[in-house]
């Protein structure tokens, strides 16, 4: 169904404020004040008598506040403000009198149009939405007009709209949306409403301050974590750490004499204590004396894994993509061949994860930060027991998503811990349960083969080896053996090269939960892919950038990006002795970026990142400082990844814990970024993951560039670069 | 064990043992949760506070080891006016994404001015690397300390 259609779909405005939920209890919270629920009474049902709530993301009471639900969640991408800014331009809304609603579970209301379910993810927020919430916010406005017309008897083309006022130009006269909302209410929302023409934007394109920060600088802003709940009680956790495995035994007679320790739960899995506060729960849980029934999975270990993986990336694949005559094009010119591998990753959120549950035999209430509404409330259901109008969810800002909030395992975990409480639980993992049952970015091995005739691409054998997310978590997106994630953007190539093959290997590994983090399947596509350039270039004699030029003739917004990042960055200058400028480009996510990546390398294998220069076109730029806070960040966190993120398996378990052995990059070692944000009238592209993909292969070149060492696995290895052993 | 601390200026008495870190104190049982958990073994300076004006990771430091020392957090820090010129330049900048880590960036980088008027690079580095910043915003902090520490003179 389209989304319009689902938009306006037999949408009461009763069903906008309860999300079809049994006891009709407003699931939302305002900014820039407190969550409902959380630190403020649980308040009743929302009146809407006299409010004008045309569809599901829009209500205008009498005092003229306008409340827009937000389909999307809020995890720092911005995302709050940009969608508020889409509704609003097209409404004509005050900008500076906006309340701001967590919208409810409801995959007809709110599923995302990308995705059909209520997620937030894949950089699509703003691309599944744009047209829609345009849609929604202009209907909004001409209903208003509507009425307006109506109350002065005028042609409704005769007024016009601006600041939450409709005015009549010849007769000077104005209503305030609040004015009109209870007329409003009445109007039937118009067929084809008419969008408005990009050039009269008012708010789209203006670098506006952001909606959610002003709460974030003084303590004010309410995370999951930071639910507080009458008689609540605290609990952390411990499951096995073996992958799979079980609780034997447990000796809990010290734990049970720590002062404020008042329950132990022991489930088959995992133990949780249960205190008048986290240090209790924590003192309470590292008394605890647990045998553990390792089970199946105590064997594995990293070592076998990649042995397995790479066995496994010499089948062929299923085929994504093929064009031209591929056996034709490989056996044409000079051959290459190279294998690049991506480890395990955790997404370490910065909020490590966590869910407060209260349980009572007909209800079960949550309250979290989560990627995924819907699926939180119908798993939480099944781990209650209960049916899923029985579960009521109350979102919160995100403290970091990465991708890790994707997934509903904190809940379930939560549930069924607070079943077995009398009252409600916040369960807060620690950091190291966070890093040692995360669901892991999997390890990947991309085989690529090449062939080079004058100086051009001729055959590209492009096969992705890895864990197949989407068949688990979104089964529409793993068709004929093919991961639609995996393969994204190595389907999606920029370069123009007549013999082109893509396949993909699902392999599993064994025992270790994997799942998307941020950047998702380009993270191993742009990886591989652009590495491999470099290679390519080296081996045609060329230089990086004027070799991907020469390719990208069909696509003119990349190499615009390519220009202007290798303008901007003073690419071909000279450079000191061991620092070396490496590029990468990607087309991911309908946004097109080119990155040089500035870094120094010195004797040891040291890498030291002095200076990161972006271009971007990511078409309509709907808040211009969101896209390069974007970027920014992203580039930051691929490149976080690059120089130190690996997760370990030995014995079936993990081996890394804490911010001491799971590094991550920090103030000392971050570059000077700068962002080149290309003005463009296209659509709207994706933007969180962007910086993600496009830091890590940029760096890889600059080590080659600087030291002539052909990195092909992540993190860098700095005893490879000290052996200085070049390609 | 009944204990009492001078917290933003206000005396608050509570029930907690000696050993229990102040950051559990502030959140679980005064309902102060703007001071965040984000390692538990002072790695990552989300949970940072200022203990008589320096910067400390409450999540390792026993509540029985404040005595009368002041504890600001981050719900406090704007009443002075080294605190109020960081939260608005962290504001002006738009440094935040998430917000997680901010409190503690943000009490780090009073501490930071408070003591250094005009911090460059490395005093920055020193101050502000023992805050993580998942987002990735360190560049934007940077510029941040920058412009608190002009209007400051101005």
């Amino acid at each position: 169904m389209a989304v319009a259609e689902k938009i306006f779909d037999g949408l009461s405005r009763r069903a906008v404020l309860t999300g079809g939920l049994a006891g009709g209890i407003l699931l939302s919270f305002h900014l820039p004040v407190r969550a409902f629920g959380v630190n403020e009474p649980v308040q009743p049902p929302d009146d809407t008598a006299g409010k004008f709530a045309p569809n599901a993301f829009i209500r205008i009471d009498a005092g003229g506040t306008t409340t827009l639900v937000m389909p999307q969640v809020e995890m720092g991408q911005g995302v709050y403000t940009s969608i508020s800014m889409i509704l609003a331009e097209e409404l004509d809304a005050d900008f500076s009198r906006l309340a701001l609603e967590h919208a409810p579970p409801s995959d007809k209301l709110y599923g995302n149009p990308m995705f059909g379910i209520q997620a937030t993810g894949n950089s699509n927020s703003i691309r599944a939405w744009w047209p829609h919430l345009r849609a929604a916010g202009a209907s909004a406005r001409a209903m208003l007009v509507q009425a307006a017309a109506q109350q002065w008897q005028v042609d409704p083309a005769s007024c016009t709209t601006a600041n939450s006022e409709v005015m009549h130009k010849d007769s000077g006269r104005k209503l305030s949306y609040g004015e009109l909302a209870l007329a409003a209410s009445s109007e039937v929302p118009p067929k084809d409403v008419p969008l408005k023409d990009p050039k009269d934007f008012v708010l789209i394109g203006k670098p506006l301050k952001r909606l959610d920060t002003p709460d974030k600088v003084n303590g004010k802003a309410v995370y999951g974590i930071d639910a507080i709940l009458p008689n609540m009680k605290f609990a952390t956790l411990k499951a096995c750490p073996v992958f799979g495995g079980k609780v034997a035994k447990v000796d809990d007679s010290a734990a049970k004499k720590i002062p404020g320790v008042q329950k132990i739960v022991v489930l088959d899995d995992l133990v949780a204590v249960v205190g008048d506060h986290m240090w209790a729960a924590k003192k309470g849980l590292d008394a605890l004396v647990i045998d553990w029934d390792e089970g199946p999975n105590a064997h594995i270990s990293s070592t076998d894994i990649w042995r397995d993986l790479r066995a496994a990336s010499e089948k062929d694949g299923a085929v994504a993509k093929s064009a031209g005559d591929i056996v034709k094009g490989l056996a044409t010119g000079d051959r290459l061949d190279a294998a690049y591998e991506l480890p395990f990753l955790a997404h370490a959120t910065m909020e490590p994860i966590n869910a407060t549950v209260h349980v009572t035999p007909d209800l079960c209430e949550v309250w979290t930060g989560t990627q995924v509404m819907t699926r939180v409330q119908s798993e939480a259901a099944k781990a209650a027991g209960l049916p899923v109008e029985k579960v009521i969810v109350n979102n919160h800002l995100l403290g970091g998503g990465f991708g890790r909030k994707l997934e509903p395992d904190m809940v379930v975990a939560a549930v069924r811990i607070a079943k077995q409480v009398d009252g409600p639980v916040k369960v807060v993992w620690t950091r190291e349960e966070d890093i040692q049952h995360d669901v892991y970015r999997p390890v990947y091995r991309d085989n690529i083969a090449a062939t080079l005739s004058d100086g051009k691409i001729v055959g590209w054998k492009y096969r992705v080896s890895g864990s197949a997310i989407m068949a688990r978590w979104f089964p529409a997106g793993f068709q004929n053996g093919v991961d639609i994630d995996g393969v994204d953007s190595g389907i999606d190539m920029p370069y123009d090269i007549p013999n082109f093959h893509v396949e993909f290997v699902r392999a599993e590994p064994p025992a270790v939960p994997t799942g998307f983090w941020r950047g998702v399947g380009p993270n191993n596509n742009v990886f591989a892919i652009e590495s491999f350039m470099d290679e390519l270039a080296k081996k045609a004699g060329k230089d990086p950038v004027d070799f991907r030029r020469g390719m990208l003739g069909k696509n003119p917004r990349l190499l615009a990006a390519l220009n202007l990042a290798a303008e901007k960055s003073g690419w071909g200058q000279p450079s000191p002795d061991r620092v070396g400028r490496g590029v990468s480009v990607q087309p991911s996510f309908a946004s097109f970026i080119a990155t040089v990546v500035e870094a120094e390398i010195d004797e040891s294998g040291e890498v030291k990142l002095r200076r990161v220069t972006c271009a971007v076109d990511t078409g309509i730029a709907v808040n211009p400082d969101t896209v390069v806070a974007q970027l920014e960040g992203g580039l930051i966190f691929g490149l976080t990844a690059a120089l130190y993120g690996e997760v370990t398996i030995d014995k079936g378990r993990v081996q890394q814990s804490n911010f001491n052995d799971y590094r991550m990059l920090r103030i000392d070692q971050a570059p000077k970024i700068e962002v080149h944000v290309i003005e463009s009238g296209e659509a709207p592209g994706g933007i969180g993951e962007t910086g993600v993909t496009a830091g890590p292969p940029a760096l890889r070149n600059a080590i080659y560039a600087a030291t002539g060492v052909a990195l092909r696995r992540l993190p860098i290895d700095r005893a490879m670069i000290a052996a200085g052993k070049k390609s | 064990m009944t204990t009492t601390l001078t917290i933003n200026g206000e005396a608050k008495s509570f029930d907690a043992p000696a050993d229990m870190p102040l950051l559990w104190v502030l959140r679980d049982v005064l309902g102060m949760t703007g001071t965040q958990f984000g390692c538990g073994i002072a790695q990552c300076g989300a949970c940072t506070v200022h203990i008589d004006g320096k910067p400390v990771r409450s999540c390792m430091l026993p509540v029985g080891a404040v005595r009368d020392r002041a504890v600001t957090t981050i719900e406090g820090v704007g009443a002075s006016p080294v605190g109020a010129k960081v939260q608005k330049a962290w504001l002006d900048l738009e440094v935040i994404q998430c917000g997680y880590c901010q409190s503690g960036q943000i009490m780090s980088a009073a501490a930071l001015l408070a003591a250094t008027p005009n911090p460059d690079d490395s005093d920055i580095d020193a101050a502000m690397a023992g805050n993580i910043c998942r987002c990735g915003t360190y560049v934007r902090i940077r510029a941040a300390i920058k412009q608190a520490a002009s209007q400051r003179q101005s």
